[in-house]
This record gives structure tokens, C-alpha cells and sequence, in this order.
């Protein structure tokens, strides 16, 4: 019996001073590894630091949505407030107002620039004429470069009440007269949604296209033989073989409905149609920093990524269960 | 092989194509053809494409007759070189450690980065943040907060993955340092994905309103080009989108905010339009391999 402890005692010493050992020498190594790193570490720690301060200090402002932030007070010496600026949200109108439209264009946004970008990209793979395809490929990616800036400014100058839409409409007799269609609260979502349509569809149709160009010429030859018309083959094999890349990217837009910005609304919108244009960033802007209220502005920031989660969550779920994998 | 048939269906597709071509491109020729035109007469509606009484006088006004426009487009040109310059070395040089599988802090540095992809502080902690910095009105303010993103630092990361390990071996047995096989390996072997990724930073640079709008407003040597064109956008805007409504202080001369504005649209657009094209074949590869890997 007790030369049988004795035995286990010395083996586990033994084992236990041999992974000493190791432990030992990994540390040496490890040490020896990093001092003959010494450049490597110079070229990856002002980048980490960088990413700390401008990129992990705001998530620690998250504090501020708790307490009643004041500038002068610093950022340790403000009263706890728990959930007081949750519930002045969720008390105003005006936030769900900004939720509903935030919301309404998000959806409309995602269903249409992806429509567009899927048929952009089935009929271009269709074409015949490989410098007309190039070239027309080539235009289309040119409304994704150009600012918000611009492309409010052009949407503006085509809608104007002596621009090219109105003169269009008003000479083939749709309108009898022109209209403003900027202060038209009731066209302001399709405004957006046409506009963000016409700067985004040849950019997005990229990944599908490239999806395209990777599916196997043989499925379209066995299809010609079977007499499928080329709609046929467009639907029957064009389309699921980009499924899965179509519902990847539909996963990840959903995560982000409610991240759609403020720059359309912003720069698109005015007074008049200011009820269908608020949004939730835009609303953060106005109360967060125009009104001076940070830690009600924060409120709506940790909102919308709470939101974002949950999104983010239900679609990948969904994803799983309609069996394409999940994306994360 | 026989040639194939040409159908309805290809005539469709090509009416089609030729569609999206002109509303693609016709807002754009329209503009030109505005700034290009006098200014009472644009009044009379009814341009498309070309000018009717050509005249010079909108860039006139903007190259000659008005610092704060001409100085608007010197501090564009600056921050989009210097932003790009700066981004792209801090996105390489990270990357490079990042794509040395030896490196000690490999996986914490990787973590740290990756992260910030999914969480971010949002609008007022980012606004307080540069207030305390105090880059406020600061240059430092278009180049510091966009020194680097996650997403391109791990496009560029994949590419030089690809890079053969011996190049950088033989290197190391002659001596070379880390620095100086990044500098003299690295760099000119990532030329394809340094394009790509230059091209977003500086479109992001060259496009970018609001960091003058939020950060810079108080500072008239700071305006932007953009910014300055998004003044006269929501001068329009106030105004209920009516674009007739005129400012008095050009009543008298040959131009009105409406044309200058169109003016400043066709200059901050060219240089886009003289970029892009040419590097169409490196941001399709770099897309597609950004998608793939996220």
C-alpha cells in the first residue's frame, strides 16, 4: 500500500517537474521569440493603441446612457441614473416616429437594391456583346463612387420643378402640371429607395455576377439538349446556383436594417417631409449633440445595436433552418 | 463553331442594358451641361445634354472668384492624399505582422482588430472622444479617426498570405530585418491589393461631408469641397426644393448658387471618373475575396 503511494508520489513529481520543465522553456522561448520580435512589435503596437482609443473607448462611453453625462463634470464624477434615459425614449413620440421610418426604408432599401442587383446581374450575364458588356458593367459601378452629397444634388436636380422628370412626365401627359416632388412628405421613402437603386444595383450586382461566372458551363450545355429555353436556364439554373450567396448577403443586410445612416435623410430631406425623414441616427444627431443631450444620445446608440443583435439573431436562425448553413 | 443566332431575347437584353446606360448617365450630362451654361438661361428649363449659351462663368467663379470654394478644393486634394497615404501604410504595416503565422501576438492583435468589426461606440461617444483629443477644428481630425479598418486590414492580410514564404526566408538568412523585407519584399509584391484598397480609402476621403460638418464647421480653413456643395444643397432644401429661389449676392453677376452648384458637382466627380475605370480589375478580385473571407 505504501509502496504503491510512494510510486504514484515520485511519477507524479516526476511528470509534474517535467511539465515544469516545459512550461519553463515554452516562457524562455516565448521571451526569446519576442526580444528577436522587437520590429514586429514596434509595427503592430501604435496601430493596437490606435484601435484601443478610437475604437474601444467609445464602447466604454456606453457608460454615459446610464448616467446624466456633463461635459464639465468629466467622465467619473456624473450621478447614476439606471434606466431613466431608456424610459424618456421609449416616452417619446417622436423616437417611434424615427423607428417606423428608420424601419420603412430599411426594408424597402434591402428588398429593392437587391431585386435590382440580382436582375442586373442574371440579364448582364445573358448578353452577347462582350465590349458592350464590359462597357455597360463599367458605367454601372460609376454612381457607387460619387458621394451622398451628389447624388442628393442630382436627385434634386431631376426632380426639380423645371427639371428633366417633371418635363418628362408633364410632355407624354402623366402630369398636368409639374409637381415639387421634394415636398411631397407621401414620395419621400420612394425617393430614397429609387435613389439609393440607382447609386447601388451595378456595385452589388459585382458579387453576383462573380458567382455566376464560377457556375459550371456543362448545366447550361445538358439543359440546351434538353430544349430549356435561355429564361428557362436562367431561372432553373442561374438562380439556385446563387442561392446560397443571395442568402448570405440577405442575412448580413438584415443584421443591419436598422443601421441604414442618416446621409440619404439628411441630405435629402426638409421641413416639409421632416416627419417621413427622421430616423433613428439622424434623431441621435438632433437630440445627442445638436441638443447637447450625450447620454440620451448614447440611449438611442446602445438601442440600435441591442436591436441589431436580435436582428442579426432571428436570421440566422431562420437561415439554419431553411438548411443553408448558419453565417456565423 | 457556328455563330449564334441573334433573337428577340438578346434585342431585349440590349434595349435593356442601353436603358440602364442612359439613366445611369444621363444625370450626370445634364449637370455638365448646366455648369457649363449661363445661368439666367438654365432659369428657362429645358436642358438636356448640351449647353445652350456656353460660358465659362460658374468655374470662373469657383477658380477665380471666390477663395473659400478654391481653398475648399485644395483642402479636398490634401486630406485625400494625406488620408490615403497614412491609411495605407498603417493598414499594410498591421497586416504584415498579421500575416506572420510566427509572430508572438499574432492571435491577441487579431482579436483586437476583429472585434472591432462587430462593436462600435456609436455617434456621441465618438463625438465626445474627438472633443477630448482635442481635434476639434484639427486637421488631424480627417486623417486620425480613419487611420485604419478592420475589413481592409484583413483584405490586404489574405493577400499576403498568398505571398510564397521562401522570398521572405532567403531574405531573413541574408540578414534583413522585418522592416526591411515588409519595405523592400512586401510592398512591391502587394501592389494589385495596395491599388484596391488605396482606391476605397481614397474615395472615402475625396466623398467624405460629414466628419467636416460634425468636426470641423467652426474652422473655414478646414471646408471641403463636399461640404461645401452640402451648404448649398441645404440652402436649396430649405426652401422646400424649389431651385428657382435665388441668392442676392449673385443676382447682379453672370452665375447663381444653383449653377455654381452644379459646377462643384462636375469637379468633385472628375477625379472619381478619371480613377476608377482604370482599376476596375483590382477591386472586382479584391471584392470578391473580401466577400469570401467575411
Amino acid at each position: 500500500m505504501s509502496k504503491h503511494t510512494t510510486t504514484v508520489t515520485v511519477g507524479g513529481t516526476a511528470s509534474k517537474n517535467a511539465r515544469k520543465l516545459t512550461v519553463a522553456s515554452n516562457r524562455q522561448s516565448f521571451f526569446k521569440r519576442m526580444m528577436s520580435q522587437k520590429m514586429l512589435i514596434a509595427m503592430s503596437l501604435p496601430f493596437v493603441l490606435w484601435l484601443i482609443i478610437f475604437r474601444y473607448i467609445p464602447v466604454v462611453g456606453w457608460l454615459m446612457a446610464f448616467q446624466d453625462y456633463k461635459p464639465q463634470n468629466g467622465f467619473f464624477g456624473n450621478e447614476w441614473v439606471g434606466l431613466k434615459h431608456f424610459r424618456d425614449l421609449f416616452n417619446e413620440p417622436t423616437f417611434f416616429r424615427a423607428l417606423e421610418n428608420t424601419i420603412g426604408m430599411g426594408v424597402l432599401g434591402l428588398v429593392f437594391t437587391t431585386l435590382a442587383a440580382i436582375t442586373f446581374a442574371l440579364l448582364l450575364n445573358e448578353m452577347r456583346f462582350l465590349k458592350f458588356k464590359k462597357l455597360t458593367q463599367t458605367i454601372s459601378y460609376l454612381p457607387h463612387f460619387v458621394s451622398w452629397v451628389i447624388v442628393a444634388n442630382i436627385v434634386t436636380t431631376m426632380l426639380s420643378i423645371e427639371g428633366p422628370i417633371n418635363g418628362l412626365l408633364t410632355s407624354i401627359g402623366i402630369l398636368d402640371d409639374p409637381i415639387n416632388f421634394m415636398a411631397k412628405p407621401g414620395m419621400f421613402w420612394g425617393i430614397v429607395t429609387s435613389a439609393e437603386v440607382w447609386k447601388s444595383t451595378g456595385w452589388n450586382a459585382i458579387i453576383y455576377f462573380a458567382a455566376m461566372a464560377g457556375i459550371d458551363p456543362q448545366l447550361y450545355e445538358a439543359a440546351k439538349v434538353d430544349g430549356a429555353s435561355r429564361l428557362r436556364q436562367m431561372w432553373h439554373i442561374t438562380l439556385p446556383s446563387i442561392r446560397s450567396v443571395i442568402i448570405v448577403l440577405l442575412i448580413l443586410s438584415i443584421g443591419n436594417l436598422i443601421n441604414i445612416g442618416f446621409e440619404k435623410q439628411m441630405l435629402l430631406g426638409n421641413n416639409i417631409v421632416m416627419d417621413k425623414a427622421i430616423v433613428i441616427d439622424l434623431y441621435a444627431l438632433n437630440y445627442g449633440i445638436g441638443m447637447f443631450r450625450y447620454s440620451f444620445g448614447t440611449a438611442i446608440g446602445i438601442f440600435k445595436s441591442v436591436v441589431s443583435v436580435i436582428l442579426i439573431l432571428i436570421a440566422n436562425g431562420f437561415a439554419k433552418k431553411i438548411g443553408e448553413g448558419r453565417v456565423f | 463553331m457556328k455563330k449564334k443566332k441573334f433573337t428577340a431575347f438578346d434585342m431585349v437584353l440590349l434595349i435593356f442594358m442601353l436603358v440602364v446606360v442612359v439613366v445611369t448617365l444621363y444625370p450626370f450630362l445634364n449637370i455638365l451641361a448646366i455648369s457649363f451654361n449661363d445661368a439666367t438661361d438654365t432659369a428657362r428649363g429645358g436642358l438636356h445634354i448640351f449647353p445652350r449659351q456656353f460660358t465659362w462663368a460658374n468655374y470662373e467663379y469657383i477658380f477665380n472668384g471666390n477663395d473659400r470654394l478654391l481653398g475648399a478644393f485644395g483642402m479636398s486634394v490634401l486630406r485625400t492624399v494625406v488620408g490615403t497615404a497614412t491609411g495605407i501604410l498603417a493598414s499594410t504595416m498591421l497586416a504584415y505582422t498579421l500575416s506572420r503565422r510566427d509572430f508572438v501576438f499574432n492571435g491577441p492583435v487579431s482579436f483586437i482588430l476583429v472585434i472591432t468589426m462587430f462593436v462600435s461606440g456609436g455617434l456621441i461617444p465618438e463625438f465626445l472622444l474627438i472633443r477630448e483629443l482635442g481635434l476639434m477644428n484639427n486637421f488631424l481630425v480627417y486623417i486620425l479617426p480613419m487611420l485604419l479598418n478592420a475589413f481592409n486590414v484583413i483584405v490586404i492580410r489574405s493577400f499576403m498570405d498568398g505571398i510564397p514564404i521562401a522570398l521572405t526566408e532567403s531574405a531573413k538568412m541574408d540578414g534583413a530585418h522585418d522592416f526591411t523585407i515588409f519595405w523592400k519584399i512586401i510592398i512591391p509584391l502587394s501592389l494589385p491589393v495596395i491599388a484596391t484598397v488605396s482606391l476605397f480609402l481614397a474615395v472615402g476621403q475625396w466623398n467624405n461631408w460629414f466628419d467636416t460638418y460634425l468636426y470641423a464647421r467652426a474652422n473655414e480653413n478646414l471646408t471641403t469641397l463636399q461640404f461645401e456643395l452640402m451648404k448649398i444643397l441645404d440652402n436649396t432644401q430649405m426652401s422646400g426644393g424649389d431651385i428657382t429661389s435665388g441668392n442676392a449676392e449673385y443676382v447682379a453677376g453672370r452665375t447663381n448658387p444653383q449653377s455654381i452648384q452644379m459646377a462643384i458637382t462636375i469637379i468633385a466627380t472628375v477625379p472619381i471618373l478619371m480613377v476608377y475605370p482604370f482599376l476596375q480589375r483590382y477591386f472586382v478580385t479584391g471584392l470578391t475575396l473580401g466577400a469570401v473571407k467575411s
